[in-house]
């Protein structure tokens, strides 16, 4: 066999290196970031904190958290990530079962269909949406953040793909029990696609969190900011005006720490979600993406 | 009873009805389930197609779209007299065009790379590790950048500084900027990226190993003449689909990136109409400039799919 020969167990010496390298440059940013953020002033604006914090201690983080913009942002990105999963996720989960039937028995699928694949190909751009959500008078309100993404239609065809496996046996076993579409859909179809919906919902929910630009640009009040948005703001500008208000702050507190807590903490629902999104998320992508 | 269960069960289950109608009594319930992505759609995708009209007008927002001046392809025409806009254009493809050959390039090495490691415990850390990136957006990771790569004691240059190079400003100085977003975006989403080829290495046909095996073929050579005509057909599937997508070079990314310092090398066409159009509130101007974006960009995307379907038999739906 090839890997017992010599010149393949020096390759895969250095391959596993080479590899054990790069996946701990993927997360070597973000342990400096960790190391920075609990890292004394004196250690951080001499540059001398690398990976492991210099002079261990949490006054970044105290700071932060008794900051009132900050945690306002905070309840705004989970009032926006329950309402927007639930609404975006029961839109899709309703419909792509339609969508998965055959053309005689929901007529005009292929026209459906097309209806929605064409927001994948053109859309208005940011200035016509802008106007639109001004127009709606939905401006500072949170359903501006929640109902322009609702239908991801990357998203409900993932679904109509998971829709479609489920055996006809079951289907037809279901109407003849006297159930209609929508029970069959619910009792039916939910159960089977679970891994699929898991994955689509935490997808939906990282999405939600992350989601910086529209906050930016449909809410007006810097205190009513989500999360991302408010970061984008103070961490990206550089504008640590709203948060450090006297000087003595100042004194005890580089701006570079203060930073680095807030990005960590915005990132912190990321990396809990993570491990149960990796679980699943490798066979919904392949399923989604690769047909037969 | 019978009757009309079993002609109930015809309908929904696909066969041809006696009667036309009864296809949409009986399946009613199917166009309500999916009026409410119809209606959000119509609403916030449909409408602001419309919105494009102002492209065409002499937008005044206290006015409205329906009390604006029409003034017909002024705004087309005006577009060619700024001289940012065709550094913008250039902007745009290179650095899209150089983030599509590493975003092919990077995964494809990768993903054999990945595939030689036996020890199943390791190939599951190396994954979970690089898939990372790809979930933290570029609002921390922009924040994390602009931190590590400071010029003043970031973390990049005090260990270049440790080799005798002096400081670089990677997002101040316009080609390192560029530099810089390619292979960030690469760090981001390599990982990700690599998925789909291992799932394409994982059915490749055994057969044809044991095969080369045979016939006396090194790893080298297996892989050469195995793996990689194997994966090719994927990658050109790939690199087609993201020509469809050149004209969109990162929003995010750029933006939470660059700076005025770096806008003569990093403005892309997104970010540009965002700064004219809606901080600068020309709106008729970044109107016309999204829709020239964006009609090309519908052609790029259907001439892309048009292509990975007669290349690689690949569909949406």
């Amino acid at each position: 066999m090839y890997y017992k020969s010599k010149s393949y167990r020096i390759f895969a010496i250095c391959n596993t290196l080479l590899l054990a390298i790069l996946s701990i440059m993927c997360i070597l940013p973000m342990i400096h970031v960790l190391a920075v953020s609990f890292s004394g002033k004196a250690a951080v604006s001499g540059n001398l904190v690398n990976l492991w914090p210099i002079d261990f201690n949490l006054d970044a983080y105290r700071k932060t958290v008794a900051n009132p913009a900050f945690i306002n942002s905070i309840l705004v990105s989970v009032e926006r990530v329950v309402l927007g999963t639930t609404v975006g996720m029961l839109v899709i989960l309703v419909g792509a079962y339609p969508l998965s039937k055959e053309r005689n028995v929901f007529r005009f699928r292929s026209i459906f269909m097309w209806f929605f694949v064409f927001t994948m190909l053109f859309n208005g751009g940011i200035i016509p949406s802008y106007i639109l959500i001004t127009k709606l008078h939905l401006m500072n309100s949170i359903w501006a953040l929640v109902l322009p993404g609702a239908v991801s239609v990357f998203n409900m065809i993932m679904l109509m793909n998971f829709y479609r496996n489920v055996p006809k046996e079951l289907e037809e076993a279901s109407l003849i029990d006297g159930a209609n579409h929508l029970q069959t859909m619910w009792n039916v179809y939910l159960p089977i696609s679970m891994p699929a919906i898991a994955t689509l919902s935490l997808f939906t929910i990282v999405g939600h969190w992350n989601s910086w630009f529209d906050g930016l640009i449909y809410v007006t009040k810097p205190s009513n900011y989500p999360l991302a948005t408010y970061l984008q703001t103070i961490v990206v500008e550089k504008d640590l005006s709203k948060l450090i208000q006297s000087a003595n702050d100042m004194e005890k507190l580089t701006q570079r720490s203060i930073k680095a807590a807030q990005i960590f903490i915005a990132a912190v629902p990321v990396l809990i979600v993570y491990p149960f999104l990796q679980r699943h998320f490798v066979k919904g992508i392949v399923l989604g993406a690769v047909k037969e | 009873m019978d009757g009309s269960i079993a002609s109930r069960l015809r309908d929904t289950t696909g066969s041809i009805s006696k009667k036309k109608t009864s296809v949409y009594q009986r399946n009613w319930l199917l166009y309500l389930m999916v009026a409410p992505a119809v209606i959000l759609t119509l609403i916030f995708a449909y409408t602001p197609m419309y919105g494009v009209v102002i492209a065409f007008q002499n937008y005044e927002p206290w006015k409205g779209i329906t009390g604006s001046s029409w003034i017909g392809l002024d705004n087309f025409r005006s577009l060619w007299a700024f001289k940012d806009v065709k550094q913008v254009i250039w902007n745009t493809f290179l650095i899209s065009g150089m983030k599509i050959v590493a975003e092919l390039v990077a995964p494809f090495i990768f993903a054999l790379l990945l595939n030689e490691v036996r020890h199943m415990a390791f190939k599951r850390w190396v994954q979970t590790l690089v898939y990372l990136p790809h979930f933290l957006s570029w609002v921390i990771l922009g924040g994390i950048l602009v931190d590590l790569l400071s010029p003043s004691g970031g973390l990049v240059n005090r260990i270049l500084g440790q080799f005798g190079v002096s400081p670089i400003f990677f997002l101040g100085d316009g080609n390192w900027f560029r530099f810089t977003v390619v292979v960030s975006n690469v760090w981001k989403e390599f990982g990700f990226a690599t998925i789909i080829y291992l799932a394409a290495l994982a059915g490749i046909n055994p057969s044809l190993y044991e095969a080369a095996e045979v016939d006396g073929a090194s790893r080298l050579q297996q892989t050469f003449y195995v793996t990689v005509p194997s994966l090719l057909p994927l990658m050109m599937v790939l690199g087609t689909l993201s020509l469809g997508n050149i004209l969109n070079a990162g929003f995010d990314q750029i933006f939470n990136l660059y700076s005025s310092l770096v806008y003569s090398k990093g403005d892309i066409i997104d970010t540009y109409v965002y700064r004219m159009g809606l901080v600068n509130g020309q709106f008729s101007f970044g109107v016309a400039f999204g829709l020239f974006k964006s009609v090309i960009s519908t052609v790029f995307i259907v001439i892309s799919y048009r292509l990975a379907y007669r290349y690689g038999n690949y569909r949406i739906f």
